[in-house]
Formats: C-alpha cells, structure tokens, sequence
C-alpha cells in the first residue's frame, strides 16, 4: 500500500461506520447564536456538545478586551516569544495564572495540546519513565511520545493497578512523572487525587495534573480538581487549556518548582510555534477574573449538571461514575449511539458522537456537555427527547 | 513465576492467545499478532495486562510498537523481565 492507499484504506473504514451523508465529524455550524444556541443546515439548534462551561463565549467583558487588544495592539504577534520577544498580556496573564493558584511560576502556551507536549517532553526524557492513565487525552499521549520517555499505563482510576505499577518500577520512580487528569473528558469522572497524591509521595515521583476540564468547574474560585481536594501544594506542575472554560485558546502551567522557567528554553512546542494573540490574551485575562469570581457561575453549571444526569440514570442509561459538565450515555453498538445521535439532532439537539476507538472500552458514546447558561427548561427538553431515543431505540 | 525461560514464555503467550483468537488459526511464534489473528485492540490490551500480572512486570507502550509477532512479545516480555 502506498501512502495515499493508506489514507484511502483508513477513510473506507470510517465510511463503514458512518451511513453515506452523516457528518457526525466535525459538522458545519453555520451560525452561533448564544452560548447554547446555533445554526447547523437550516435548524436552530441547542448545542450541546461544547466545552463552553462556564457559558462565557459571549461575554462582554472578553468581547471588550480582545476588540480593544485588537485595536491598540493588532491581529497577530507573527513569532515565537523566543525569537520575537513577550507582550505586556502574555506576562501579565502568565503572573495572573501563578497567582490563582498560589505558585511560583506560569507558562502560557499557544494550545492546551502544546502545554501538555511542552510540560511533559520538557520534563521527562529517554531513560524516564512516565506512568499515565489508561484513559489519558491525546495531548497527554503525544507529550510522552514526543519526550522519549517509557510510557506504562495504569487502568483508568484504579490504584491498585497504579500502585502495582509503581512497585515494579523499583528505584525507577525518583525518575517517573505521573500524569492524572482533573475530569476525564470521555465519562467525565474525576481523578482520585488524593489516593494519587498518597501514592505519589510513598513512591517518591512527581505528578502533573491536567486540569482541563476541570477548570472553573471544580472548587471553590474554580482552580480544579487541587482546589476540591485541598491539595495544590502536593501536585507538582498543573496544565490547562483556555478552550473550555475560559473561552479563547491556548493552554498553561503553573508550579511552585522554579525550574519550571528552563522549560522555555527546551520545549519545543514552546518555543517553535507563534505566541498566542494580543486578542486572545486579553480574553483569556478577562475570562480568567470572571472564572475566579464566578461561583454563581459554577452553581448554576452543577445544578444544570445533576439535573441532566440524575434524568438520564432514571430513563435507564448507563453513564459514568459521577455527574459533572461532561455527561456520556455508554452504549453498546456505535449502531445506537449514531441512531441516538441522528434523532437528537432532529430534535435540534447537537452532542458529541464517539466511536471506538476514540472511546474506552471499545464502547460508542454520545456525550453531552453542560454548561452554566443553559436553562432548566433546555434540560427538561434534553431529558424528554433522550427519555423518548430510549424507548424507540434502545427498546425496539 | 520466577524464572521464565523464553520457551516458557511462547507457550504461554500461544496457550492465552488461542483462547482469544479464532479457533481454526494456529499459533505458532511466527505468528502475527496484528495480520494474522483477528483479536481486537481491547481484547489485546486487555491480554497484554494479564501476561503483565502473570509475570509482574509494566510493557511500556513504546516498545509494544515494534511487536508484530509473538516471537517478538516473548523477546520483549523475556529482556524486561530479566532486567528487573
Ligand atoms: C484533557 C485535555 N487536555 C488538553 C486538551 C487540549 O486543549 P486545547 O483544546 O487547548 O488544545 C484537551 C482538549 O481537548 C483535553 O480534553
């Protein structure tokens, strides 16, 4: 097979999974509206499939910042800040990073994925060992191949498996990075951080963890999972993105070791990629100060979340361990979660179809994202319409 | 198990993949893990983690990328072993 035969081979078997005409990938939206509604063809639709959870994409203090770093400071910074120098926002928004969450030190990086590459290659190298969850993003996946580091998985949140495997590693440890995320983006379940945390410091390693989703969403001022469990001076380095909660793009790390600073000068996907933009930053700082103040915000979203979720376990789906933004029905067949995932959006309900391999387990799933601007009301629609796919899918 | 010699190692592999894989194939350590036996990716990761416990030992990812056939996953399975 040549190269392009391959890609051919590989577009067949996503074509048998997927009838003629479903766009379930990466469907054109044509219009948005608010921060729950768009356009997909000719429907209005309710979106729920975004990782908007803190609902603030139209809101008008970020609106107003990036119109005005746009104005005063233009499109693009056109280079890396290497070789082109830092902006008065990304310093700014890298101090306002290590101030929330009480470090030292904060990097802002172009993406989530890039702060995940850059944290994890410019930590670990050949001859180190990372050991990651079973159910661990690409991002963090790519990192650790990207580093050279060996790469052993424990299964998803088990720590007896973990610990097994801290064991075998012997006086490997002093040398190993764990890798946990605050809330796995396919159940939507949360690290046992401090189980973690007690494993980390018997066996002597360092622990990053990804607070992507986790963002705004968890504890008090929203810092994530570390701030629920009161444990932000045992974890070591803290990724995240500005995708989900924060609105914008582009990703970070904070920690209280000073060494963090050297990884500006080693990791690649810092230094070889443009700086975010002036617009972008000034978002992203807006956005930030509304996430610290906004436990109305994250009232809101938890109660939308538990309400969504206690409905769905009633009609009789099986769904992850424990509510949160990220809810997914787990299903059998990629069959039914496409026939689900059809039916929704004729009901003008747009969610996130996933396939194996995508998906744990071999398993499909149609996963809701929840967030803080959507009423009770769009709830109620969403359990009715998931409560009827139940009986005339599921059932039949 | 203590000391496992890389024949012992082949037999098991053999005995554990026959239960996974169709029934008609033979396995031998010529076999390809991936072409040959049609076992899907969960059912493989899921074997991989038991020949882990039965061995006590962690296959780091990287290194499964150049096995192909069963040969190879007793060489690797047999170097780290030893090496730990
Ligand atoms: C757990 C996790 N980490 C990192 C990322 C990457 O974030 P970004 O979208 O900013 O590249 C994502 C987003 O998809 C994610 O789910």
């Amino acid at each position: 097979m040549n190269l392009l035969e391959k890609l051919d081979a590989a577009a067949a078997a996503r074509k048998a999974m997927l009838p003629e005409g479903v766009g379930a990938f990466g469907i054109p939206i044509e219009e948005v509206y608010t921060a729950t509604e768009a356009r997909i063809g000719n429907r209005r639709v309710l979106l729920l499939g975004t990782n908007n959870y803190l609902g603030l994409t139209f809101s008008p203090e970020c609106i107003q910042a990036a119109h005005k770093a746009l104005d005063e400071e233009g499109t693009g910074t056109t280079g890396s800040r290497m070789a082109n120098g830092s902006y008065h926002g990304h310093r700014a928004l890298e101090r306002e990073f290590a101030d929330f969450y009480g470090c030292g030190s904060g990097i802002v990086f172009t993406t989530g994925y890039q702060a995940n590459l850059g944290t994890i290659s410019g930590l670990v190298g050949r001859g180190d060992t990372v050991l990651i969850d079973g159910d661990s993003h690409a991002s963090i996946f790519d990192g650790c191949i990207l580093s050279g580091a060996e790469i052993i998985r424990f299964k998803h949140n088990d720590m007896a498996d973990m610990e097994k495997r801290l064991r075998r590693l012997g006086d490997r440890t002093e040398t190993t990075l764990i890798i946990v995320e605050g809330i796995y983006s396919m159940l939507g379940d949360q690290a046992p951080l401090a189980d973690i945390v007690e494993l980390k410091n018997k066996y002597r390693c360092t622990l990053l963890l990804d607070e992507a989703h986790s963002l705004g969403v968890l504890g008090e001022t929203g810092q994530g999972l570390v701030e629920k469990t009161g444990l932000q001076k045992e974890v070591d380095f803290i990724t995240g993105t500005f995708s989900k909660s924060l609105c914008s793009i582009g990703g970070f790390c904070v920690s209280n070791h000073p060494q963090l600073d050297q990884l500006r000068y080693v990791s690649h996907p810092y230094i070889f990629t443009a700086s975010p933009s002036p617009a972008t930053i000034a978002s992203t700082r807006a956005a930030l100060q509304l996430l610290r103040e906004g436990s109305h915000l994250r009232k809101q979203l938890w109660e939308n979340c538990t309400q969504l979720y206690n409905r769905l376990a009633e009609i009789g789906y099986q769904l992850g361990p424990e509510p949160g933004p990220v809810i997914a029905a787990i299903l059998d067949s990629p069959k039914q979660a496409l026939q689900i995932w059809q039916r929704l959006l004729e009901k003008n309900i747009y969610v996130n179809l996933i396939l194996p391999p995508a998906a744990p387990d071999g398993k499909s799933l149609v996963r809701c994202s929840v967030n803080a601007a959507h009423t009770t009301e769009q709830m109620t629609y969403v359990g009715d319409s998931f409560a009827k796919l139940y009986h005339e899918v599921l059932q039949s | 198990m203590t000391d496992n010699s890389y024949n012992e190692i082949i037999e098991l592999l053999c005995d554990r993949l026959s239960s996974l894989a169709d029934s008609e194939v033979s396995i031998t350590a010529e076999t390809n893990l991936i072409s040959e036996l049609s076992i899907d990716s969960v059912k493989l990761l899921n074997l991989i983690m038991e020949i882990e416990d039965a061995f006590d030992i962690s296959i780091p990812i990287n290194a499964l990328a150049d096995v192909q056939t069963v040969h190879e996953l007793a060489s690797l399975i047999s170097k780290i072993k030893s090496a730990s």
